[in-house]
């Protein structure tokens, strides 16, 4: 990223289990980046961390009502800001 | 447009009952299995991964593709046959993909069918519980081909998840013919079948909603790139779609243009061996 | 010179191209994923209290927990194997006795009294009959048991969570995300786990999981690990615990088998296929109610019954081949005697013998014959011994564990390295196909055949040795 982060922004792997964000922007490239737009994961949305898997990586979160799970160097790209009033059921 | 058009059937399910009545089963569709012989129209099926495609595609060949519930269980397309009110129709099931855009391997075999297959009908397979997601595929695939009809599949776990889809609006909004169905018990079916055979003959006619790219300058770019392409191959099914491929340099499309055989693609079969070498 | 009308095309695409700028993709999925929401937002409502979707996250939650994540899924395939074992005993028996007794004895009553020749009624009913009934009773009842259970996990929607949860150690391994998906496809079979690893996309990670997915115990070698774990270590056990400490063994390999996928994936992508490893999103699809019925009707007839046959069409001439070198003299002995003897020695080093080690010849194009082959092997090869013994030809279980060790020599190491060897050889002629349609080299055929071959060979010996060192056997 260049642009220096809005403040109250953090990353997608900071989310603790169980909130909500919501995507800023995507700093992964090429064709991961392109799949996770097409799973939905596009600056705007909502986005909730929701199960941790025993070893601690990967993390599944909600986005757009599906369940996709990313390994940390993936989410440690993705900007989100914390949405506090907001949650996804 | 009116609804009628639209949603021949749009009311949720009335006709279950179909299903065991002797005119269904028996005297209008006819499972054809493997025998894909003569067929009068080629049908796809399409959508996201773990929708109920293959469930669909059972129901209809009376063949047992095997489904798991997890993406990537189908990597190959698998082909049927079915007749329905005596026209025979050979189905084709491909690969769930969750983008045209930006494709894996496996996802290439669905996308080079639906792009240059040129099937008489696109059903497009939709999980009602993550339906928001599902149409970004619709969407993308009514960019390319209006022949479309979409399946609403898994409404019956929508319903237990309290989710409530508006079809009627669905079809309205979206332009093509929206079939609400439970796959796995059979409701809907015989509504998808005859949906499919009045677009297939032409009895409906979608007019699919195009998605405003929202972007002037991409407008104008995909517009003038369409016409170059055109004038260079007359015949191409997909100029809108090379021409959006080409303007993100995309490389193995840019290749196809250069050899001339983006037109081949056509019959875009399975996926190639992978490269022998690793990089 | 104009340039060709393509290569202007390509130059007017680039031109464009530059003054829209790199971010189109994310542009236009933006832009029609603006347009999905606001559809979904006027078609779709949703009621808040959503009882459902609560469930299946508490469920997540529990199946990828920390503390509960591993030991429910080696829970739940004890479970599988347990039921598998503890079911299959029974019918198993009726089928013996059914196939190898009345019928098999009909079928000879009815050969003499027709006057056939001797040697057409061996080839036809102690040689193609036999390995054909032998397969059937061996095989269909855990396969109708197991493929059930196995396909109600598959479509429940449990697999990509255990993708989830081994998530961590494929990625240690330098693997894909997805090879646990393709290794869980090999567990039914292998030739359809390595086309299913068309699902990842680099070829360094697929190759990887072709090569690594072998490793996967299959339809063809599950019963051979049934039948050794519930013959030669569940009966060690007490009465009441023999099916769970043949399920444990059962487990045990199919979890090393695990372990050596992660072990020669670690060191194939540290040696011959180094690179980057992908990155991993995957889906978790919602739970699904299985549709119970159908799928008992589905998995029996469309896996059980297909697996079965495939062992049928492979087993009838293999018992003929198995008849006459048994019935064929060379010198003293016949050509069967001779392999085996000449087997022996190299058998030994291995903790197994010369009558296994000819059945994994026989059993290349497929693995289900394994089983089979031995018995008839050690049968025909001890024929005067066993009609001294009056040994009859129904074999249930005691009767097969008596001729394997009183007449085979077997002890607990042979069975043992039986099991192991099952895990790690060489995959069967329809897997080394799929292998080759699917990379075009042979090269990475060979490896793929031979590496597993290889690896069986020293462990089992190892384990041999260190039995005998420490007086095991």
């Amino acid at each position: 990223m260049n642009t220096s982060p809005p403040i109250g922004a953090t990353t997608l792997d900071q989310l603790s289990l169980g909130a909500t964000g919501r995507v800023l922007a995507l700093g992964n490239q090429g064709a991961e980046r392109r799949r996770l737009f097409d799973l939905g994961i596009t600056p705007g949305t909502l986005i909730q961390s929701e199960v941790r898997s025993p070893l601690g990586d990967p993390v599944a979160y909600r986005v757009r009502n599906t369940l996709i799970a990313l390994r940390r160097e993936q989410s440690q790209m993705i900007m989100i800001t914390l949405d506090l009033e907001e949650t996804i059921v | 447009m009116s609804d009628e058009l639209v949603t021949p059937q749009a009311s949720s399910l009335p006709h279950a009952a179909c299903n065991t009545c002797p005119a269904y089963t028996n005297a209008q569709l006819r499972k054809l299995g493997l025998d894909v012989s003569g067929w009068d129209y080629t049908v796809a099926l399409a959508g996201n991964p773990n929708t109920g495609k293959s469930t669909v595609f059972n129901a209809l060949t009376g063949l047992r593709q095997h489904t798991g519930n997890w993406a990537g269980k189908t990597v190959t397309r698998a082909e049927g046959g079915f007749r329905f009110q005596g026209k025979r129709y050979k189905l084709v099931d491909l690969p769930g993909t969750y983008s045209l855009l930006s494709t894996s391997a496996d996802e290439e075999v669905a996308r080079d069918f639906l792009l240059f297959g040129q099937p008489h009908v696109t059903v497009i397979v939709a999980d009602a519980t993550r339906l928001e997601r599902n149409l970004n595929l619709v969407l993308q695939i009514l960019a390319i081909t209006d022949s479309v009809v979409v399946a609403v599949n898994l409404i019956d776990e929508a319903r237990r998840h309290g989710i409530m889809i508006d079809e009627r609006g669905l079809a309205r909004d979206l332009g093509v013919p929206v079939v609400p169905i439970v796959a796995r018990r059979g409701e809907g079916l015989p509504e998808l079948l005859s949906t499919i055979a009045q677009v297939a003959s032409g009895a409906i006619r979608p007019r699919p909603r195009h998605v405003p790219l929202r972007d002037a300058a991409l407008e104008r770019a995909v517009k003038q790139l369409v016409a170059q392409i055109e004038a260079v191959f007359p015949n191409l099914p997909q100029a809108y779609w090379v021409a959006l491929r080409l303007l993100d340099g995309d490389a193995s499309i840019a290749q196809a243009v250069r050899e001339g055989t983006i037109g081949d693609l056509t019959r875009g079969q399975a996926v190639a061996p992978i490269a022998l070498e690793a990089a | 010179m104009t340039p060709a009308p393509q290569e202007q095309l390509l130059n007017a695409a680039a031109a464009l191209r530059r003054d829209l700028g790199p971010d189109l993709h994310d542009r236009v999925s933006e832009a029609i994923y603006t347009e999905a929401t606001q559809i979904a937002n006027r078609t779709i409502s949703t009621d808040s209290r959503q009882a459902a979707f609560r469930l299946d996250r508490t469920v997540d939650q529990l199946v990828t927990s920390r503390l509960w994540g591993f030991p429910l899924m080696l829970l739940l395939l004890m479970a599988v194997f347990w039921a598998t074992i503890a079911g299959a005993n029974v019918p198993s028996r009726m089928l013996a006795d059914l196939l190898l007794g009345t019928v098999y004895n009909a079928l000879h009553a009815g050969a003499a009294a027709i006057g056939t020749p001797v040697w057409l009624s061996g080839l036809l009913i102690d040689g193609v009959y036999l390995a054909t009934a032998w397969v059937v009773s061996v095989m269909l009842p855990p396969m109708a048991i197991f493929f059930p259970l196995f396909t109600l996990l598959e479509d429940l929607g449990y697999l990509p969570r255990v993708a989830f949860n081994l998530d961590r150690l494929f990625k240690g391994a330098g693997a894909h995300g997805k090879q646990s998906l393709s290794m869980m496809m090999g567990w039914g079979c292998n030739a359809a786990g390595v086309v299913a690893t068309r699902i990842i996309d680099s070829p360094r990670e697929r190759l990887i999981a072709i090569i690594t997915n072998n490793f996967s115990i299959c339809n063809g070698r599950w019963p051979t690990l049934i039948l050794m774990g519930t013959l030669f270590i569940g009966a060690t056990a007490p009465p009441a615990l023999a099916s769970f400490v043949a399920a444990a063994s059962v487990v045990t390999v199919a979890v090393i088998g695990i372990f050596t996928t992660l072990l020669v994936s670690a060191l194939l992508s540290r040696t011959v296929l180094t690179g980057e490893a992908s990155t991993f999103s995957l889906e978790l699809p919602p739970y699904r109610p299985p549709q119970v019925l159908r799928t008992l009707y589905t998995s029996l007839i469309g896996r059980t019954l297909i697996v079965l046959w495939r062992a049928i069409t492979m087993a009838a001439p293999a018992g003929a081949v198995i008849w006459l070198s048994s019935n064929i003299m060379i010198g003293d002995a016949s050509i069967a005697a001779h392999l085996v003897n000449a087997l022996n020695p190299f058998g030994w080093w291995l903790g197994l013998n010369g009558v296994i080690l000819l059945a994994y010849l026989v059993a290349i194009p497929a693995n289900e014959i394994i089983i089979p082959t031995i018995l008839m092997l050690t049968l025909t090869l001890n024929r005067s011994q066993l009609a001294q013994a009056g040994v009859m030809l129904e074999l249930d279980n005691n009767l097969v564990y008596q001729t394997l060790t009183q007449f085979g020599g077997w002890t607990m190491l042979t069975a043992v390295n039986l099991m192991l060897f099952s895990l790690l050889h060489n995959p069967c002629g329809t897997t080394i196909l799929t292998i080759w349609n699917e990379t075009k080299s042979a090269k990475w055929t060979a490896v793929s055949t031979l590496l597993p071959l290889l690896l069986g060979i020293i462990v089992t010996f190892v384990t041999a040795a260190v039995a005998r060192l420490v007086g095991w056997v």
